[in-house]
């Protein structure tokens, strides 16, 4: 149904773009509306699980949460687009439509239930980033990034691609459901292993985890601020909801755990790598890139402890993430200037004394990145961690404390600048009710999520048993 | 087909998967590094229609053509980031493409 839905969507959106010369404000408010609706449809219907289009597709459950989230991240991003478009110049009509496909794709991806649902979703998804990251094609920033997005994330659907293929040739079949039903018997053939390794080294360069991280800080400086705040937040979600799919034997029928060792490695080199290279930062957004490994670090904890309850503190984590995020791009593209300027630390000095909103606004998203009670990041990372020592990785959950300890530093230096430093320049700040909105609705889920984390979590564990 | 052993295609394909990940990490042009990549998805293709010749089941034979679609899909936004790219700087000799520093 709210598959439906958003491909009309989209074919509207397209008659809306050609057929008259004011779909440029039509455009983003009809995509809020469709966003909006479909969030709001998949969460009531969370608990309504059923198979779609002969076994291809799952409606309910955990992919209805993941809907959930991409729709409503498109909603706040295509919010704060609005203004950020106007003041680069920039406004392509294919901008909104582009991100509705790409949320078609996630959506997709998330509740396919056959591993050739998630390759089509997959690509439905990279095609619209590849084009989204260059939609500035005049710049030469833009084009870089695209470039550099584009040639990684191709390579990585390479290895999903000869992944997909080594699994099916083992398993005979790509139903994930007889996937999940028979691991343990396929898991004896050295060729299914091998097929299901090349899958998960292809998403893990889709989630940016280390070593796979080497495309994200340059795409994420590179690219407009509103389409990183969508990629760092929906885009890794999607990716992360076909590792959950994946692993579900491991999680429901109790099958070894093969790829413990792997996601254990991989997870603590970024959660170490993520912050002690953010440290020396100071551009905004690349800081906000390396933080960006640094999560998907301490989200993999859950995949590598592989039990119901750390499956379900990543889901938490990554709504809760995407919250945070968009708030802090929101914040960021509401003060840039034209032509990237204004996206340096320095910028932020004396930020108080300009706008004392935007100021107030950017210390919440940073303490709530930093994990620090009562905000909806400490629980992120309190589920995943509890999930971790249950499943005897003590030493994991050690690392990603003492890499939060560290990452306190570079979060907190921001809201240091924000209002204990003078100011050096000076500029207004040009924001308009979009912008505001998205910021004061990501603000508010935030400090929800913190004061009331039962609430989320409830609807997330009904959805994952 | 059935003539030769399904190992000589599967080993054929492997090596053409590594062929395309070495040209990706060794070739410094950006239209050369695109092409070892549809290599790579080429020799998955070839993967896929082996097997799906061998278990006697053609659900490998349908997701090739899927695969194919969406290489040529990849391949008109690839080609066009390249067309923007090379319009701006006049190179797409990737260790050019640098203005990003750590």
């Amino acid at each position: 149904m709210p598959y439906i839905v958003i491909g009309v969507g989209i074919v509207l959106s397209v008659i809306i773009e050609i057929s008259t010369k004011k779909s440029k404000e039509i455009l983003p408010w009809f995509s809020v509306l469709l966003f909006m609706g479909t969030a709001i449809y998949s969460i009531v219907n969370v608990s309504q699980s059923f198979v779609l289009f002969s076994g291809m597709l799952e409606v309910g459950g955990k992919s209805a949460i993941f809907n959930a989230i991409f729709n409503f991240s498109a909603a706040l991003i295509v919010l704060s687009s609005i203004d950020y478009l106007k003041k680069y110049e920039a406004y392509y009509g294919e901008y909104y439509i582009l991100i509705q496909s790409s949320v078609l794709g996630m959506m997709v991806m998330a509740s396919a239930q056959d591993i050739f649902m998630v390759f089509m979703g997959l690509e439905l998804m990279s095609i619209c980033f590849y084009a989204l990251v260059g939609i500035n094609r005049k710049r030469l920033s833009a084009n870089e990034a695209s470039l550099k997005y584009f040639l990684l994330g191709a390579f990585a659907t390479g290895f999903i691609v000869y992944g997909i293929a080594l699994i099916y040739g083992s398993a005979g079949s790509t139903s994930i459901q007889n996937l999940v039903e028979n691991f343990v018997s396929y898991s004896s053939n050295i060729i299914f292993v091998l097929g299901l390794l090349i899958f998960f080294v292809g998403f893990s360069f889709k989630i940016a985890a280390v070593p796979f991280h080497m495309w994200v800080p340059d795409v994420y400086e590179g690219s407009a601020t509103t389409v990183t705040g969508f990629m760092s937040t929906a885009g890794k979600a999607a990716a992360f909801s076909v590792f959950i799919i994946m692993l579900s034997a491991v999680v429901s029928y109790n099958a070894p755990n093969f790829f413990k060792n792997y996601f254990a490695v991989i997870s603590a080199l970024s959660m170490v790598l993520g912050s002690v290279v953010a440290i020396s930062q100071d551009n905004l957004k690349r800081m906000l890139a390396y933080s960006s490994i640094s999560h998907a670090g301490y989200m993999v904890i859950g995949l590598a402890a592989g039990n119901l309850y750390s499956i379900a503190g990543i889901i938490f984590y990554l709504a809760v993430y995407s919250f945070i995020n968009i708030g802090a791009f929101s914040v960021i593209s509401a003060i840039e200037g034209k032509d990237e300027s204004r996206i340096d630390i320095k910028s932020y000095a004396g930020l108080h004394s300009k706008s004392p909103f935007l100021a107030a606004m950017i210390s919440l998203f940073m303490f709530a990145l930093a994990g620090i009670p009562p905000l909806a990041g400490f629980f992120g990372k309190y589920y995943v961690f509890f999930g971790a020592i249950q499943a005897d990785l003590t030493w994991l959950a050690i690392v990603g404390v003492l890499s939060s300890v560290i990452s306190v530093y570079f979060y907190i230096r921001v809201v240091v600048y924000a209002y204990f430093k003078n100011s050096e320049e000076n500029f207004t700040i040009q924001t308009s009710v979009g912008t505001y909105s998205a910021i004061i609705v990501s603000a508010a889920l935030v400090i929800i999520c913190g004061f009331f984390p039962d609430l989320l979590l409830g609807i997330i564990t009904t959805a994952v048993k | 087909m059935s003539n030769v052993p399904m190992e000589y295609y599967l080993i054929l394909s492997a090596f053409m998967f590594c062929v395309g990940v070495a040209g990706v990490l060794i070739r410094r042009n950006a239209i050369v590094v695109f092409m070892c990549i549809e290599l790579m998805l080429n020799s998955a293709n070839l993967t896929l229609v082996t097997f799906s010749s061998y278990l006697g089941n053609s659900i490998g034979q349908v997701f090739v053509f899927f695969v194919m679609t969406v290489a040529a899909a990849e391949a008109a936004v690839g080609l066009a980031i390249i067309i923007a790219m090379f319009r701006n700087k006049m190179t797409v000799n990737i260790d050019e493409i640098n203005i990003f520093k750590w």
